[in-house]
Formats: structure tokens, sequence, C-alpha cells
């Protein structure tokens, strides 16, 4: 078992959507929280095959989306400063701030460069020693272990030109966020499976038991997806409300422990602005004090905010928030595409509007 | 950025707490990964790699277990449609070894 091609069985997903079309007595509006969802529910023409039943809406999780625009332009001022190299994932370099992405600030001479993981930024800060490395920590709870340990790494390493601009964001209070908006659709959420993997689901049964909402951690693959669909649908029928698990081949309970320990060590829940929500109450991570001296924010001054920032046409806010699908947005491969997006859910590999330009050909079948 | 995707381990290369690391297997190209947050993992186990880095290890006889259930389940829903229709059991078609 290799845990990819069986869980893609086409067999059994067609028996499984037979199964939410059966049970199904209304249209019920899903969320799946995590952009790699996203991709996977058109990829595999999920969306299009339960679109009479289960109203499938795609949620914030996409970290690059998120990401705020204030925090894009200060990575792309570091960029352009003498003797300073700004590294992130292939991602966030193509992610436009309020004017220009990190690409094109390289184009324009500004030091950026590509990195797989974070250890990568630790090593090019490690062969880079008349350079400050800056590395462009994005990402929700499953990331935070990884640039947690790039952090620890440094320490060790006593790296004195290792800084981390942190940006990281937690799942659940922008789900918080999203239940107690006016114009809340979601009935039931299929949370991030990979994020549980990390976090554990243990932190929902509050949130589960104030919204009255189900949340089924869900996995990735076409079979993982139904059979989450098929639980969420299951309560919704039955009028109950409870996190369930069907991703157990990865997520335990508890999630990871030495994980968890990884990023306590390093970060602290904070207060986040997430890009088209505002400002998040403990919607993401900061760094300790222990690891100040790695702190971007901290090490390089502060620039004035540009005030264009807000002004852009992109309405991601409404996409991330389930308001409107992509393609309802008048930019969707007009103004906006993959090869010169208005907004980030055009650009991310788990962005919204990028999946459906990607997969819109099997829409349209 | 943010998808995990399984791989196999095929050879520690370092069980230091913090530096710990493997050469993890995806589909026959192995790439050296960070290990911290599964050191426990053995060769052979499967871990979910996210930015370079193990963050669970899957749990084999789990994923065994659900794959089964829902085979099962599927053959029952085709038997009984089967019986419903008068049709012929479709045999053998999920044995795979
Ligand atoms: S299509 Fe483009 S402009 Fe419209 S919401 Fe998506 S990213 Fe923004």
């Amino acid at each position: 078992m290799k845990f990819v091609d069986e869980f893609r069985e086409p067999e059994l997903a067609l028996r499984l959507v037979a199964q939410i079309r059966e049970t199904a007595t209304r249209r019920w509006v899903l969320m799946d929280v995590c952009g790699g969802q996203t991709h996977s529910l058109l990829r595999y023409g999920i969306e299009l095959a339960l679109e009479e039943c289960v109203e499938l809406i795609h949620g914030p999780g996409c970290p690059v989306c998120v990401t705020s625009c204030e925090s894009i332009d200060f990575a792309l001022h570091l960029a352009m400063l003498p003797n300073v190299i700004v590294a992130s994932f292939g991602d966030m370099l193509r992610v436009p701030g309020s004017r220009e992405s990190l690409l094109d600030v390289r184009a324009r001479g500004g030091r950026v460069q590509m990195v797989y993981s974070p250890m990568d930024a630790v090593e090019l800060a490690k062969n880079h020693p008349n350079c400050k490395v800056v590395f462009f920590a994005v990402g929700f709870e499953t990331t935070a272990p990884a640039t947690a340990l790039a952090a620890l790494h440094a320490e060790q390493l006593g790296l004195d030109n290792f800084r981390i601009l942190v940006t990281h964001v937690r799942v659940l209070p922008a789900m918080e966020a999203l239940m107690l908006s006016p114009v809340n659709r979601v009935q039931a959420f299929l949370a991030a499976g990979h994020v549980c993997a990390v976090t554990g689901f243990a932190e929902y049964d509050a949130f589960v038991d104030r919204f009255r909402v189900p949340v089924v951690v869900t996995g990735f693959e076409p079979i993982d997806l139904l059979q989450g669909i098929v639980d969420a649908v299951q309560q919704l029928e039955s009028g109950s409300h409870s996190v369930s698990n069907c991703y157990t081949r990865s997520v335990g309970r508890q999630g990871n422990i030495n994980a968890q320990n990884i990023v306590e060590t390093v970060y602290e829940v904070a207060d986040r602005d997430w890009r088209g929500f505002g400002s998040i109450q403990k919607g993401g991570l900061r760094l300790r004090n222990r690891f100040e001296r790695f702190d971007a924010e901290k090490r390089f001054e502060p620039i004035a905010v540009n005030p264009i920032a807000s002004a852009n046409a992109c309405l991601s806010s409404q996409v991330l928030s389930g308001q409107i699908k992509p393609t309802q947005c008048p930019h969707f491969g007009n103004a906006c595409t993959p090869d010169s997006p208005l907004g980030a859910p055009m650009v991310s590999s788990e962005g919204a509007c990028a999946a459906y330009f990607r997969y819109q050909w099997l829409q349209s079948k | 950025m943010c998808l995990g995707v399984p791989g196999r381990v095929s050879v520690w290369l370092d069980r230091d707490p913090l530096f710990a690391r493997a050469n993890i297997e995806f589909d026959g190209i192995q790439r050296e990964c960070h290990m911290a947050c599964v050191p426990e993992a053995e060769i052979g186990d499967y871990v979910i790699i996210h930015a370079g880095v193990a963050v669970c290890l899957v749990n084999q006889a789990e994923a065994r277990r659900v794959f089964d259930e829902l085979n099962r389940m599927n053959l029952l829903a085709e038997l009984e449609m089967d019986e419903s229709t008068g049709a012929a059991p479709i045999e053998s078609k999920r044995d795979k070894p």
C-alpha cells in the first residue's frame, strides 16, 4: 500500500458518490478548509459529480492567499536592501503585494531565492555569512514545525545572519471568524487533514459545541474527501453535530506531540492580519522572545504601509469566505489569470481561483 | 506549498533529536528529509512530508482497515444491487493482492 493509488480507486469513488446522492435530501453547504482539498475536489471532478446534493465552498486554507499585503510589501522592501537575501516557497514569490511580487523585485535586481524547505534557508545563511538571509515564513500549523525547526537549527549553529519574517496563521480562529460572519453559509466543515496531523482535533470539540456545526477531519485523496463528505452529510441529515475523523491513517486525536513541542518552543499565539479578513484574534503565531534576534520585524526598520493595498480589485475576501465562487469574480480569466494574477488565490497552487482556472475544462464538460 | 506527500523511510542518516534526517523515497525518487517530529519512524514506515519535514507517521494498519472496510461496503452495495436487478454479481474486481 502506497497510500495514494488505493485512495483514488474509481469504483469505490463512484459508490461513495452514489451514497452521498442517496443520503442527501437537500443541497447542503460544506466548506473544505484546505487549499489542497480544493484542488483535489476540482481535479477529480468531485465538486461536479455532487453538484445537485452538495455545494462545496472553498475556505481560507491557502496560507499564501491570506498573507497580508503589508507583510509582502515588507518582504519586497527587504529584498531590495543591500546584502539581504529573501528566501521563501515558490508560491510566495509570485503573490503580488500592493504593487509587485518578489519575482518582480528579483527582476529588478533584488535578491530573492526560492527554497523547498525552511532548512534550505538556514543552509543559505550558513553559506552567505556576509548577507542577512530572511526566510519569509508563511503557512498554517502544518508548516509551523518546519519553520520552528529552522529557528532551532539556526540557534544551534550560532548563526547571527538568519532572520525570519513570520506570517504563520492558525486555522481554527479563521473558522470561528467565518461562523461569526453575518453572511456565513457554511453548514459543515471538512477540516484540513494535515493541519490536524500536527495539532490533533481535540480543540474542535468546543467549536462544534459552540456553533453546532459538524467538523469532519478529511484527507486529500478522492476517497478520503468523499468519505469526509459522506460523514458530514450523514450528520447534517440526522441533525447531529460532532467532530469525526475520516483521516485516521494520519491523524490522531492528540496530533503529533513532538511537532507541537517544537512549535511551542519557538512560537507563541498572537493576533494576525489576514488578507481579505482583517485582524483575527489569536489568528497567528509570532516568535518567542528567546528567538528575538531572528525576528525580521524587530531587526529591520519598519516601512510605511501603502494605502493602495486595500484598493486592490481582487475579490479574494469573498472567495475565501465562500460568498462567491472564483468564476463569479468579474476578473476571473479576464484581467486575472495565473500568468498575470490580480490576487493571491490565482497564484498559489492551493488557491481556489487557480484551481478553477486549471480545471475549468472539467467543469464545462 | 502546503501539500503533504506520503513517502517511505529508506535510510536513517542522523538520529540527533534536533537534526534528525532520513532519506525518504517517493515513487522511486530519494529525498533527504528532516525527522525531528517523527523520531520513532522505522525503515519501511510511511511518513507525510511537508516542506522537507516529516510531520506525521502514516498508520499502515489503520489505512488497510479503512480501505478494507470501504471495499466491503462497496461489495455489499453491489451485491444488493445485483440481487435487486437479477444481474450476476461482479466477482473479484477488487481482489487485488
Ligand atoms: S479571480 Fe483574481 S481577482 Fe478575482 S478573486 Fe480570484 S484572484 Fe482575486
